[in-house]
């Protein structure tokens, strides 16, 4: 075991990750800056209101995926491949009805809160977004998370060194992203 | 829905929920049940986005702020990631050392030290290039906030909030370890949500004073 890190090696070796993550937030926040983006914020009520809420509980939803999935791979409970093995598909099943669940939530909750500050808000405009945003985090972090892991855990990298830089760097890039698909979307349809 | 989780192995005593045979053996499958999965992490979840609210509504209170300033809109997500980064990286550090036993709460303590050098040093670099990435974006989406406050929104709060991380983690990893809990489990999901939401808040106590 190495000895005593001084704070320069704690920087070293954290800055890489930190520094991946902020050109993701840089990303998102770029998006999120945008002019489509801006008219949607003053357009729809509550869209601000829901923001943190939906970017903070795909990290819980899929980096629990992903914490499963690593520690069944190292407990040999699941194969790294692509089958129809029963732990495998419930765990997806698991995480898709839970990240859409919270999404609905999101949007339900969202709804009230605006209600009970005296604000107007849509509720079916604010569920609307919130499952098209859901649904398309889902079907990204699923699939990119399982994949990564998989040919990861392959080559011998240590899948629990990866979830957390995966799903915080995916989420931010796409989270934003998908939220304004989910206004185009809801806008056009409504 | 009930066989789901009883699959798998070849448990032969698995046909209704109640069913006897091996039960540890059923326990383990059961871990990977839908319903299981589901039922743990659903009233996780809904506390957390409740949590969250705390944080949309200070973005809706500046609502017309954000939208005639992108930069600021730019900051928003990248201060939410590394709030909750550098709290991650401090929690699991600090149990692991407290777990090897090179943990103390002590001004003196070298490991103790080091983290909170570096927890300000990956602040201050951090939040520096952000601030000029969020004035160049800002810029370029058409906003006019000027290059030194953007500046000093970015390392003001960024620094504020470098203390905020040293102070929770340190805090969490104290009591989950005095109260006897594992703080593997408990530090890092409380201190990084805690982290979100006040990076939030301290962002915006610091654009209503310098913007």
């Amino acid at each position: 075991m190495p000895g005593h890190d001084t704070a320069r090696d704690v920087y070293r070796q954290a800055l890489p990750v930190i520094l991946v993550s902020l050109v993701a937030g840089l990303f998102s926040g770029t998006i999120l800056g945008s002019e489509t983006m801006r008219a949607g914020i003053s357009e729809v009520p509550g869209l601000l209101l829901l923001l943190p809420a939906f970017l903070a509980t795909r990290g819980g939803v899929y980096g629990s995926l992903g914490a499963r999935l690593s520690t069944g791979l190292h407990q040999g409970l699941i194969e790294p491949q692509f089958q129809l093995d029963r732990r495998l598909t419930n765990a997806i099943i698991a995480s898709f009805l839970n990240g859409m669940a919270v999404s609905v939530f999101i949007g339900v909750i969202t709804f009230l809160w605006l209600r009970l500050f005296g604000t107007a808000g849509n509720l079916l405009e604010l569920v609307g977004i919130m499952v098209v945003a859901g649904f398309l985090s889902a079907v990204l972090m699923i699939s990119v998370l399982i994949a990564v892991i998989f040919v990861g855990y392959r080559r011998g990298l240590d899948p629990d060194n990866v979830i957390g830089p995966v799903v915080t760097t995916l989420g931010d890039v796409f989270g934003v992203f998908f939220l304004l698909v989910g206004i185009y979307v809801v806008g056009a349809v409504l | 829905m009930s066989d789901l989780g009883a699959l798998g192995e070849s448990t032969t005593a698995s046909g209704e929920g109640s069913g006897g045979g091996s039960d540890g053996d059923r326990e383990y499958v059961d871990e990977w049940s839908v319903r299981r999965i589901v039922r743990t992490m659903i009233p996780l979840l809904a506390a957390l986005s409740v949590l969250q609210l705390v944080s949309g509504t200070v973005l809706e209170t500046y609502e017309q702020t954000l939208v005639a300033n992108p930069a600021l809109l730019v900051l928003v997500p990248v201060q939410i990631g590394t709030a909750g980064n550098l709290a991650s990286i401090t929690c699991s550090r600090l149990t692991t050392q407290l777990y090897l036993g090179t943990y103390e709460l002590r001004p003196s303590n070298p490991e103790l030290r080091a983290n909170v050098g570096a927890v300000f040093a990956l602040a201050g670099t951090v939040f520096g290039i952000v601030g000029v990435a969020a004035w160049g974006i800002g810029v370029a989406l058409g906003g006019t906030l000027g290059l030194g406050r953007v500046l000093l929104v970015s390392l003001v709060s960024g620094m504020l909030l470098a203390v905020l991380v040293v102070v929770a983690s340190v805090a969490a990893v104290e009591i989950s370890y005095r109260v006897g809990l594992n703080p593997d489990d408990t530090t890092i999901p409380v201190v990084t949500n805690l982290c979100d939401v006040a990076g939030v808040l301290i962002l915006f106590a610091v654009v209503s004073l310098v913007v």
